[in-house]
């Protein structure tokens, strides 16, 4: 009997075999996959398991952690003024995920991430509990507020920029949302989540950085510094040869102009009183191809621009024809912009001609507040040069000063602006977006540029709204961040 | 042991007992759930759990009883097989009780009482039962004379789950019998007497099954009235797997009966036909019962499966815990979270009974998982000597049924769970929380250690020859 008892023997070693390479398979072949499945609950259980670190704006926390007393997720998020910094911060929901900052830096705010791994082995051995790095953000609390509260119950969105860095200040979007409010996933957390998905005014938007807008005639901007860099304007206070009313080219359309005085008008009028004739003329004699190189200089056309949250792409259409160039260089037809990427144009502009990279995270810090990541200021391009620059800031100065833009005057401070109303919808009947660009100079530089969006306002139909609704905004941002320095 | 002092030519060197490396590795097998549980009580409250010293004890005190026995009542058995059970005992131990301290469960289950307990109940009265045999099993050669009477009482445990008002049908397998506040799954006893049936039988007719056959097509038929108790067997276990949906059970029992039907007629034929009655019996079932298609639905790709399920359905449920334990051990890795740190507790329902084992995978890993693997390799692989090295006949047959009945269950239970074949209810042996799967289990190593005691025993030394000691003394 002892044959084939050995091949059962055998047969058993190889029923152990069998188990020893399916566990191989398992977990370490799968393990990776398993691991990160969709349904693993342990990715948000680890989540949540230690108190997370936090999102800092001006060494003040905008985001804690409470103890939610709950079997399965140990610690629950909780936001300080959440509606006033969703734009910033995003959310991290124990049933709903996480986004933007929460998102991005999550290893860090979760405490895994490989660069804390010292922190880690050491807090096994003195028996701390496991603590979150911090995400330290560059964004001003005043000029934050100041945008929060200046767009108020209105929709529309604000970005602010430092152009000498590329520090992004302010980032406001509303309607905005709680991410407190579901930041659980108990029943009432449901129900808070299901009606904004279904809130028709889409308040989880980030329109600061996702939501694309036609710019109006705040892009007009652009067009003056794409004709002086091509050479088409030699002297910003010589008068062009600009009909009355002046034809679209390969159309029989006039165009129309909301000021009065455009005939002929001088660029640095034009910018004045915004005269869309000379512009969109303007940006005709640039031609199509000047006019993309240009605005991709500024970022358009660009869909990478991380800040680190990745903003949308603005556009400026490459293929269009000689009409649609013209309609486009005064802001309408296939032009759309992000908030942010006309707080970028203002910037480059303030600043002398240098885009700086925008960016919001200015350091991540370890539980101990080592730094472990310092973002350092970063040159993104040179749409211009600083004579040009020069010239578009006395133009926009202009603006402030006597023209359209009034309202965004400060008192002992240099400010530079441009209006807009931006015509959308079918036939440009839907109501117009007012818009507002700007930035505030000192002896050192322009510390602030600013875009602001208010949609669908009750602005009456002209280019005013842009100044009267949009500018105050912008006005205040630009003062609390001077009342900071 | 005795000093060799005889002069005979024959002179019997005793054979070494062991008895100490026995008690070197049982202080190993104590001493590492005790770390072990130490560890978890680190990890889960950062203290040292306040009843180490009670369980240390406890099981230590398990184990030395059960020492003292072995040295004294069956002193050449298999030093090996004694440790072993103790580690893989205590070790269940501390997976359950890991398991009992988890909030989860606790919020989940209303009536929720810790397992650990009652589990440390049921393992004294496994060791006690493992004395019990030993001390009054002299010799593995008396269950010879019960072979009917074990076929009787094999038959009668297996059917008393469909007895009505006996058995309990939880979860959707009928393999509990309830009596008072104890529920007991008979199967687990069965497989021992029936182990003891299948040896005494094969005994006396595997002459008769593997000599008076005819040859056709290469494989050798029984004659029709050999024929009948395989096919008794084989209708027994698609009973089992049809009436009380046990298809763990109904696959151990017919695949020791064909190992030892093998071993004790040296015929392949016999492997052939089992394997083909195997395949059809669960064609057959699996094209009808629903219980059965799930199981095989889940198997196949659970993720999958749980998105076509429709929702609330066995095959959904199923599914669902397929996938929990499957990233259970995807999430433990190579080396695992740490004893008390993983999150097998989302298995939720059965998690310390039949998924035990993805607590060990999630909470020691890859190393760890294959340490246990080997562990019960290991005794499979001892019983298995001790088949080799049994003189009789019923013991070779006893022996090869019970450790291949153990090494088959062991690879349902941890294939089933690792996705490798479909899941079947079962318990993975001395590790799952479950009363009548500890107590028959270390009945089981009892019989084993009795058979290998009678195998290593050396045989009595011869009477003095009194010539030699006149004639070939050479004194100095």
């Amino acid at each position: 009997m002892n044959k084939p008892l050995r091949h059962i023997a055998i047969f058993c070693g190889l029923l152990v075999l069998a188990l020893l390479l399916r566990d191989n398979w398992l977990q370490f072949v799968r393990a990776d996959e398993l691991n990160s499945h969709e349904r693993n609950k342990r990715v948000t259980i680890e989540r949540y398991a230690s108190v997370r670190g936090n999102i800092i704006v001006e060494g003040k926390p905008i985001t804690g952690s409470v103890d939610s007393k709950d079997p399965l997720y140990k610690y629950k998020r909780t936001y300080i003024d959440g509606p006033m910094w969703a734009p910033v911060t995003g959310f991290a929901s124990q049933a709903y995920g996480a986004t933007q900052l929460e998102k991005l830096n999550d290893s860090i705010l979760m405490g895994n991430d490989d660069r804390l791994f010292f922190d880690r082995t050491l807090a096994m051995f003195t028996g701390e509990q496991k603590q979150g790095g911090n995400v330290v953000t560059t964004l001003n609390a005043a000029a934050q507020k100041a945008a929060y509260d200046g767009l108020g119950d209105k929709k529309g969105a604000v970005a602010a920029i430092d152009p000498q860095t590329g520090k992004i200040l302010a980032l406001a979007s509303t309607p905005s949302y709680d991410p407190g409010t579901f930041a659980g996933y108990s029943r009432n957390d449901e129900k808070a989540w299901v009606s904004l998905e279904k809130d028709k005014n889409k308040p989880k938007l980030n329109r600061a950085l996702r939501e694309i807008y036609p710019p109006g005639s705040t892009f007009k901007v652009v067009t003056a510094a794409a004709a002086i860099e091509a050479g088409k304007i030699k002297d910003i206070n010589a008068a062009t040869d600009t009909p009355e009313p002046y034809l679209l080219p390969l159309s029989t359309k006039p165009m129309k102009n909301h000021a009065q005085g455009c005939e002929n008008a001088s660029l640095m009028y034009a910018m004045q009183w915004s005269c869309n004739s000379v512009f969109a003329k303007l940006g005709d004699e640039v031609g199509r191809d000047k006019m993309v190189e240009m605005s991709e200089k500024f970022g358009f056309n660009n869909p990478e621009v991380d800040t680190p949250v990745r903003a949308a792409a603005s556009v400026y259409d490459k293929k269009m024809d000689r009409g649609g160039n013209a309609l486009s260089s005064i802001g309408q037809f296939n032009t759309a912009t992000t908030p942010l990427q006309m707080a970028m144009v203002t910037a480059a502009i303030a600043n002398d001609g240098k885009l700086m990279k925008p960016y919001m995270v200015d350091k991540l810090e370890a539980p101990n507040l080592d730094v472990l990541e310092k973002n350092e200021p970063q040159e993104m391009s040179r749409p211009m040069s600083q004579e040009t620059a020069q010239l578009v800031q006395q133009m926009m100065e202009k603006v402030v000063n006597e023209g359209t833009g009034k309202k965004a005057r400060i008192d002992g401070v240099t400010v530079g602006g441009k209006t807009g109303t931006a015509q959308h919808g079918e036939l440009n009947k839907a109501r117009p977006y007012a818009w507002f660009i700007a930035y505030a100079k000192t002896d050192s530089g322009s510390p602030v540029a600013v875009a602001v969006v208010v949609e669908d306002s009750d602005a009456t139909r002209d280019d005013i709204s842009g100044g009267g609704l949009a500018a105050p905004i912008a006005r205040d941002v630009m003062q609390a961040v001077l009342g900071k320095r | 042991m005795s000093v060799v002092t005889n002069t005979t030519t024959i002179g019997a060197i005793d054979a070494p007992s062991r008895r100490n490396t026995e008690l070197v590795l049982l202080a190993f097998a104590v001493a590492i759930p005790v770390f072990a549980y130490l560890n978890v009580g680190l990890a889960l409250d950062g203290e040292v759990p306040a009843g180490m010293l009670g369980y240390g004890l406890g099981l230590g005190l398990l184990a030395g009883i059960a020492h003292l026995l072995v040295r004294k009542f069956a002193k050449y058995a298999d030093p090996i097989l004694l440790p072993l059970a103790t580690l893989l005992n205590g070790l269940g131990l501390v997976l359950i009780w890991r398991l009992d301290q988890s909030p989860r469960l606790q919020a989940m289950y209303k009536t929720f009482s810790p397992d650990a307990p009652k589990q440390l109940m049921y393992s004294a009265i496994g060791v006690a039962l493992f004395l019990l045999v030993l001390l009054f099993l002299k010799d593995h050669r008396v269950l010879q004379r019960y072979t009917y009477i074990s076929m009787m009482v094999a038959i009668v445990l297996l059917l008393l789950p469909l007895v009505p008002g006996l058995g309990t049908d939880s979860f959707g397998a009928k393999i509990w019998i309830k009596v008072g506040p104890f529920s007991i799954q008979p199967g687990e006893f069965a497989k021992i007497v029936l182990a003891v049936f299948f040896s005494g039988y094969l005994m006396v007719k595997r002459d008769a099954l593997a000599l008076a056959s005819r040859r056709f097509m290469g494989l050798y038929l029984p004659r029709g009235r050999d024929l009948g108790p395989i096919l008794t067997i084989w209708a027994l276990s698609l009973a089992i797997l049809v009436f009380e949906n046990d298809l763990g059970t109904s696959l151990l029992f017919f695949g020791m009966f064909v190992i030892m039907l093998y071993v004790a007629t040296e015929r392949t034929s016999w492997i052939v036909m089992g394997l083909l009655m195997a395949v059809g019996g669960a064609v057959a079932v699996g094209s009808f019962a629903t219980h059965v298609q799930s199981r095989v639905a889940a198997w196949l790709d659970p993720f999958e499966c749980l998105k076509t399920a429709p929702p609330d359905t066995n095959m959904a449920w199923a599914c669902d815990q397929m996938t929990q334990v499957l990233m259970s051990f995807g999430s433990g890795g190579t080396i695992g979270t740490g004893l008390g740190q993983g999150n097998s507790d989302l298995i939720r329902f059965a998690a310390n009974s039949d998924f035990i084992f993805a607590t060990v995978g999630e909470e020691l890993g890859l190393a760890g998982a294959m340490a246990f693997i080997l562990l019960y390799g290991l005794i499979a692989e001892r019983g298995l000597r001790t088949a080799l090295a049994a003189r009789d006949p019923f013991g070779k047959l006893l022996a090869t049924g019970l450790s291949g009945a153990f090494a088959l269950q062991v690879f349902v239970v941890a294939g089933g769970v690792m996705g490798l074949i479909p899941l079947t209810g079962m318990t993975m042996p001395f590790l799952a929380y479950g009363g009548s799967s500890v107590i028959a289990n270390w009945a089981l190593i009892a019989i084993l250690l009795r058979i290998s005691d009678t195998a290593r025993r050396p045989a009595p030394t011869p009477a003095p020859n009194p010539d030699a000691e006149m004639t070939q003394v050479v004194r100095p």
